[in-house]
């Protein structure tokens, strides 16, 4: 790696650090738990990482770890952006007509 | 073309990201802002596997359907209560995703590696890997498998950090000489056993503070994997989850009034009752039928949820009780502590399942002004959130820590499963005061008999 995109990478990771922090502390404590599964679901991105880990056919070794390593972000994924949908369709701000109540 | 195309496709993502938690911050725009999300993630994958490094795709698709299968299984199953828990396992298993790709990096290059991408990979495995045994010991915690007491034992500071600093040791020794193997083995090893003797040592109580701790270092290592391999993509989200994650715990640390060094080594929960002073008088107990009057003829009450209501599963008994209150023309509001539950938002969550409308939840700094003007409050399952001694007593060990003044308000109602003391065991004045009654028994049996009585009332 060159200096230069060395440098590069971490004007990317500084940028994202303001930005993340402006964008955040946004966020009302309303929202904490779907911001804290969103963020999950997105961080789930190093799916990219184990994709390649996975797909190079370099050696069976590093084809497992890839195997495994697919698994584990496709869940953190998938999992996480249904269970953040979950979550935030049920924040409401009048309450609706027809609520659901617990049956016993 | 194929890398312009893939780059594009990052840059798209990593916009898309930014946008989706940029809609987080109103409950109305947040879907939309997940929609944009989900798409960046799709067009960075797709970007991803039109890549020439990859030749073989059996290995990628049999992880892509395996894990689809269980995120979607986990994805509609998980019950709303079990939040924290699959919080905590959703940690580790993005954790152990990046340590992966970090060992395979190292498997695969080894010596070769030069200075700076040895201390990303040496930085994405020593995160990955604690991050990942450590949450699973708060999976375990969380979900009943181990006691969620403070496991201590003598020297315990002493020897993690000498475990820490032997594993740092063992990192700096792979950045002036990345061939040594055996170092970097034990260097992952020493890193998962740290995770687990991190997390031990911690109470339940404490958990919203480590939850968030434990987000901020899995998406770290995800950052640190984008060094690694460079890709931005990685660092942008990868940075985006880790300052969640500490921004959170920050909060959360705020809201306990403690630091996070101290939340880290000071095993809360363990001091016994040394530090509080017994107090003098009864609990006086009340009768479900007695409440209820009060209740249907108050003109403001105020419901303050705690981690009992998510034991019980009483959010949707306490909503029932709500709806006959307003009924009768009561004004109902909710009070939310930060740190009420076991990760951040955890109540929200709950009451949002029950149907509450947010615009009936009030944060800390809203409510307390109008507790004086408050008829009755009725505290569900939460105990230390509304401890006076907080406020009034310097020696308390949980002294400044900002409380629900519940004490303030005309009367107060605790329901309570026994007469014991909560998680972190300090004895709670309010229960004393000449204006607080309890009534014990099971906050979901409890509720659903106020339902009856306020009826009746």
């Amino acid at each position: 790696m060159t200096s230069e995109t060395l440098i590069t990478t971490f004007y990317v990771f500084v940028l994202a650090a303001f930005l993340g922090y402006q964008v955040i502390s946004r966020v009302p404590p309303l929202l904490h738990t779907p911001l804290m599964s969103a963020t999950n679901a997105i961080s789930g991105i190093s799916l990219v990482g184990s994709l390649v880990t996975a797909g190079m056919h370099q050696s069976t070794v590093s084809a497992i770890l890839g195997l495994i390593a697919v698994t584990c972000a496709t869940i953190n994924v998938v999992g996480g952006f249904v269970i953040t949908d979950r979550m935030l369709k049920m924040f409401k701000r009048k309450p609706s007509s027809a609520p659901k109540e617990a049956k016993k | 073309m194929r890398t312009f195309f893939t780059e594009f496709s990052y840059l798209l993502a990593s916009a898309c990201f930014i946008l989706g938690l940029r809609g987080m911050s109103h409950p109305e725009t947040a879907r939309r802002g997940m929609r944009l999300a989900q798409l960046g993630m799709l067009m960075a994958v797709l970007g991803t596997l039109v890549q020439r490094e990859i030749v073989s795709y059996e290995w990628i698709i049999a992880g892509l359907l395996l894990g689809s299968t269980i995120g979607l299984a986990m994805g509609i199953w998980v019950p709303m209560t079990a939040m924290p828990q699959r919080t905590a396992l959703s940690h580790a298993f993005g954790a152990l995703a990046a340590a992966l790709v970090g060992i395979s990096e190292y498997y695969l290059h080894g010596a070769k590696l030069g200075r700076f991408i040895m201390g990303a990979i040496g930085f994405e495995v020593l995160f990955g890997s604690l991050t990942t045994t450590g949450s699973l010991v708060a999976f375990a915690k969380l979900q009943g498998l181990m006691p969620g007491v403070p496991l201590v034992y003598k020297g315990q500071n002493i020897f993690n950090l000498s475990l820490l600093a032997v594993t740092v040791g063992c990192f700096i020794w792979l950045l002036t000489n990345p061939g040594a193997t055996p170092v970097f083995y034990l260097m992952l090893v020493l890193a998962f056993v740290f995770g687990i003797l991190l997390v031990l040592p911690i109470g339940a109580a404490d958990m919203p503070v480590v939850i968030s701790l434990l987000n901020s270092y899995a998406g770290l290592a995800s950052a640190a994997t984008g060094f690694a391999i460079s890709n931005k993509v990685l660092i942008i989200a990868g940075t985006l989850d880790g300052g969640s994650g500490f921004i959170l715990s920050i909060v959360m640390c705020k809201a306990m009034n403690r630091s996070i060094t101290n939340v880290l080594f000071g095993a809360f929960g363990s001091i016994s009752e040394t530090a509080t002073a017994t107090e003098a008088g009864d609990m006086r107990e009340a009768s479900a039928e007695d409440i209820g009057v009060q209740l249907a003829y108050a003109r403001q009450v105020v419901f303050v949820p705690g981690y009992g209501m998510a034991t019980a599963q009483a959010q949707h008994a306490l909503r029932e009780l709500a709806n006959v209150l307003e009924e009768k023309g009561v004004t109902v509001k909710y009070a939310i502590h930060p740190v009420a539950g076991r990760m951040p938002g955890h109540m929200n969550v709950l009451l949002a399942e029950a149907n509450v409308p947010y615009s009936q939840l009030y944060e800390l700094e809203h409510i307390n002004p109008e507790f004086p003007a408050t008829d009755v409050v009725v505290v569900v399952g939460a105990n230390d959130v509304v401890n006076p001694d907080a406020r009034d007593n310097a020696k308390s060990p949980i002294a400044g820590m900002p409380i629900l003044e519940v004490d303030r308000a005309k009367s107060v109602i605790v329901l309570k499963r026994g007469r014991g003391k909560g998680f972190s065991g300090l004895e709670n004045p309010l229960f004393f005061k000449p204006n607080c009654k309890m009534l014990y028994g099971d906050a979901k049996d409890s509720l659903t008999h106020l339902v009856q009585a306020t009826h009746k009332a």
